[in-house]
């Protein structure tokens, strides 16, 4: 449940349009070369065996790009939802803080709505002193009950220099810099069977009518193409996410995660009518509709890359952190699990990603410290050593990821500009977009169970809306 | 149980009190005072406190900062989630406390009058040493869908394949121009009637090589003959390489062995055969100018089993962990009263003439009615505040249609940030456990009396 709320984000690649059409081109062709490498990918990264070299040479060889000031004797706290090997990954990074700085970090681990555990914490008089937030609404809420303070000057400095215009403007409130995006994840991504598409076959698809007939080769194999983890509901909320991203465009995406244009709108039908060509066409999702809705995300993974030459299915949409789940099979990313950016439904390949944001709640010289730290290259090269992480940070050499996989999904993101949209579910209201067995979770979840009634699936959808959204 | 026996030992308490006026023992009231206020200030903090600010936040707005009078309260019983929850409280409440005394009643009368009673016991109270996060987490394994995990699945499956068999070929379908379309019910049939002296091809793809049955082999084209129908049925797909030929056959693609066919002349079957190993058949004369039907049953999906955590099943299944749990408790008790009833009851009804079961039904039960009532009375209140088991077990989907009021409280007050509403679903929750706490607290005192 935690890679509900913290992994998910989107970003877009936007349509050219306005003034900054050479821009989107360029990224476009950015982007086509990093599915080609994607595509072309065959050496396997070996996490753990670049994670341990990577912690060796990490703090050592890497000259200080960022001057942080002195603060023995200082402590701070910093909470985040993160567990496990996440945790213990960024514990290193924090390590590195401390002995530049000589102050002492203590990890808090949060829960989640992590929003709903600093209100408990600040309400006890005792928040942390830098939080990690993974949704903008998160930050705005933070900001609007006056519990997080403004980046000072050398922390806004650190990032506008690492950061781009976009990734500055989501960590905004009201014009104001709150939030360093430290992680980021890239949603836009389908995983697939590399035995599957071998047996069958078939190719990496551009665009969606290729996905189709991708989808149907497979299926003719004898394979069920894909595999849908209905259970949690954030999975289906980000399959809609990039095909109305690359349907509808950039601008009627944010209108729609703003409300201002209602869930009944056409656009909304089209991408819906979309999306049930996939969902709705019986024997294309894994267990039919009532197996996906109790499939959970990690098994939805799982059950594409075991079973030989018959999985339960060939291919599985989400994000980059799908690879912590194929890391528990026995299939290696990059040579058994193989991966092509979400296909054009448009004009553009989506591009949605997600996030997790650094915001100073208790503010004092130490945590200003610490968030230009986290806002540097340094920090993003540590991290990225050790796997399972990308970074927003320009500025961050891609040689510090482990696996070419990794340094690829991680370029389509940095190269994405300007042009990503953040993860739309996120950035509703917690009551719409991420409470389980409600608002759109549990409206695409009733779609799935019956894909054909898509006009009552919006009208349930704007319904919810319109009550966690109060217009 | 816990609040039931804390309010019971309160109510002897309180007729004390004024005694202590007069030092019946020669204590001052000072001093009482004393000895009182650790638990006093322990209740006040634990459990005054909290009741009392529960009731006043539930009549603030969602901020807590205006007052809301009446909204939350009408929220409870207008929003669809939280009449859900209702409605699946009471199912629970009636279903769980009975099922779960029944069942204990019948082991403790059982086990009375085995030799390894004892061991018995112990092996059906076992489930109660384990925590209900738990025994959530087993049953939600127990309830998976997958036959290969879930047990409840794996034993229905077996039960129904020895009942039904499943086919070769479930998921066949025709591919891309192909000569066979959909005749509803799952069957297939040719678009174009079928003459003799001809070859007939009967392409489909989506049978994955190593699901084939096991005396398929490479298939051949059928020979035209005389007077009767050949043709060959096939998978119209090679590994690796797609179609091929398209609705031809390739060298590597292997024949449907063992496919039924039927010859079809205005809705009757006048032929019917078999595919043998290379895919090919052949039917007599009497199917000319008939529709070649691939019948349903070639493409029967396998049974998978109930789909016990999906909206219809899902309340009825964790109630079913909920017994497993607590059978085991109320066996224990009712064990413990059946030991108090008097044997020469028993001896003069059988003595009388009385079966077996009219010893049971007309004397045992109604000795142990006082006992009974505890066992039901305690798991009620306990049911009424189950949340952990709902939790657990009920996946995101059906979360929806497992809830009940604990668990809405829960998503209200820390999912969707609405404490008012949590704090009138605290309430109310309160106000449905009070008679029957006070049934609890009656009882008790009778019995101090006695």
């Amino acid at each position: 449940m935690r890679t509900s709320s913290t992994i998910r984000t989107g970003r877009t690649v936007n349509r050219a349009g306005n003034g900054t059409a050479r821009k989107t081109t360029r990224a476009a062709a950015f982007l086509a070369a990093g599915a080609l490498a994607l595509s072309l990918t065959a050496c396997g990264g070996d996490d753990d065996g670049g994670g341990d070299k990577g912690q060796g040479d990490g703090g050592k060889e890497t000259a200080a790009t960022v001057t942080l000031p002195q603060l023995d004797g200082e402590s701070l706290e910093v909470a985040a939802v993160w567990t496990g090997a996440e945790q213990k990954n960024f514990e290193k990074v924090l390590d590195e803080f401390e002995k530049r700085t000589g102050a002492q970090v203590t990890f808090v681990p949060a829960q989640d709505p992590i929003i709903n555990f600093l209100g408990s914490k600040v309400a006890g008089g005792a928040p942390p002193d830098v939080a990690m937030l993974p949704q903008p609404g998160a930050i705005k809420q933070a900001v609007e009950k006056g519990w997080a303070k403004p980046l000072g000057a050398e922390a806004t400095k650190e990032l506008a220099e690492n950061y781009t215009q976009g990734w500055q403007d989501i960590g905004k409130v009201d014009g104001k810099q709150y939030g360093v995006y430290y992680k980021a994840a890239n949603k836009s991504l389908i995983w697939y069977n590399a035995q599957v598409f071998e047996n069958a076959g078939a190719s990496e698809p551009k665009t969606w009518d290729e996905l189709l007939t991708t989808a149907q080769t497979v299926y003719d194999s004898g394979v069920t193409p894909f595999s849908v983890g209905g259970a949690e509901g954030w999975t289906l909320t980000d399959w809609f996410e990039n095909v109305y991203l690359s349907q509808a465009g950039p601008e009627k995406y944010d209108q729609l995660a703003r409300h201002e244009i209602k869930w009944t709108d056409p656009s909304v039908k089209e991408a819906l009518t979309t999306l049930a060509e996939i969902w709705g066409k019986k024997d294309y999702v894994a267990g039919g509709a009532s197996g996906a809705l109790q499939t959970d995300f990690p098994a939805s993974v799982t059950q594409t890359f075991t079973g030989g030459d018959q999985p339960k299915a060939g291919m599985v949409y989400e994000g980059d952190f799908a690879q912590v789940n194929i890391g528990e099979t026995e299939a290696k990313v990059g040579t058994d699990a193989k991966v092509f950016p979400f296909p054009a439904v448009g004009d553009a390949a989506p591009v949605v990603s997600g996030g997790d944001a650094a915001v100073i709640l208790q503010d004092s010289e130490a945590a200003q410290a610490l968030a230009t730290w986290l806002a540097s290259p340094d920090a993003a090269a540590i991290h990225a050593k050790l796997g399972g992480y990308l970074s927003p940070n320009k500025n961050l050499d891609a040689s510090a990821y482990p696996n070419d996989v990794q340094r690829k999904i991680a370029e389509a993101l940095v190269a994405a500009g300007d042009d990503f949209r953040f993860d739309m579910s996120d950035q509703a209201p917690q009551a719409f977009g991420g409470t389980p067995g409600k608002g759109e979770w549990k409206a695409l979840q009733d779609f799935l169970k019956n894909p054909k009634d898509v006009a009552g699936a919006q009208q349930r959808l704007e319904a919810d809306a319109a009550a966690a959204y109060g217009n | 149980m816990a609040s039931a026996t804390a309010a019971g030992s309160s109510g002897p308490a309180a007729p004390q009190a004024p005694k202590s006026r007069r030092s019946v023992t020669g204590t001052r009231k000072a001093v009482a005072a004393l000895f009182l206020l650790p638990a006093l200030v322990l209740l006040g903090a634990l459990v005054v406190y909290p009741i009392g600010y529960s009731l006043i936040r539930s009549f603030y707005d969602q901020s807590g900062d205006s007052f809301a009078g009446f909204d939350n309260y009408r929220a409870l019983f207008t929003d669809d989630g939280i009449r859900t929850a209702l409605k699946n409280n009471v199912i629970w409440v009636v279903f769980a406390p009975t099922v779960a005394t029944a069942l204990g009643l019948i082991f403790a009368v059982l086990t009375e009058r085995v030799r390894w009673g004892t061991a018995f016991k112990l092996v059906v109270f076992m489930p109660m040493a384990i925590s209900m996060l738990a025994a959530g987490i087993i049953f939600r394994l127990v309830y998976d869908q997958d036959p290969d995990k879930g047990v409840a699945n794996a034993v229905w499956v077996g039960v129904h394949d020895t009942f039904a068999e499943s086919s070769a070929f479930p998921k066949a379908h025709p591919g891309r121009e192909s000569p066979l379309e959909p005749a509803g019910g799952g069957a297939f049939i040719t678009k174009e009637p079928v003459s003799a002296g001809q070859t007939v091809v009967l392409p489909l793809v989506g049978v994955a090589p190593d699901l084939m049955p096991d005396g398929a082999e490479k298939a051949a084209a059928a020979r035209p003959e005389d007077g009767k129908i050949t043709g060959t049925t096939w998978q119209d797909f090679t590994r690796g390489k797609g179609v091929g030929q398209l609705n031809g056959v390739d060298a590597a693609e292997l024949g449907y062995a063992g496919m039924k066919i039927e010859a079809v002349k205005d809705g009757e079957v006048v032929a019917s055969t078999k595919a043998s190993g290379d895919g090919t058949f052949s039917l007599p004369a009497a199917a000319d100018g008939a529709l070649l039907r691939l019948p349903a049953d070639n493409f029967a999906e396998p049974y998978n089993g109930l789909s016990w955590l999906g909206p219809s099943l899902v309340t009825p299944a964790i109630i079913g962990s909920y017994v497993w749990m607590w059978a085991g408790f109320a066996m224990v008790l009712i064990a413990a009263g059946l030991a108090g009833v008097p044997r020469e009851l028993l001896e003069a009804a059988r003595v009388d003439g009385a079966n077996e079961w009219q010893v049971f039904r007309r004397v045992t039960v109604p000795l142990l009615a006082p006992v009974l009532a505890v066992v039901v009375v305690t798991l009620m209140i306990n049911v009424l505040k189950v949340f952990d088991l709902v939790f657990i077990i009920a996946p995101g989907s059906s979360q929806d249609d497992a809830n009940v009021l604990a668990l809405e409280l829960y998503r209200k007050g820390f999912a969707s940030d609405q404490p008012g509403i949590a704090s009138a679903i605290a309430v109310f929750l309160l106000l449905l456990v009070i008679p029957v706490m006070w049934f609890n607290v009656r009882r008790l005192r009778r019995e101090v009396r006695r």
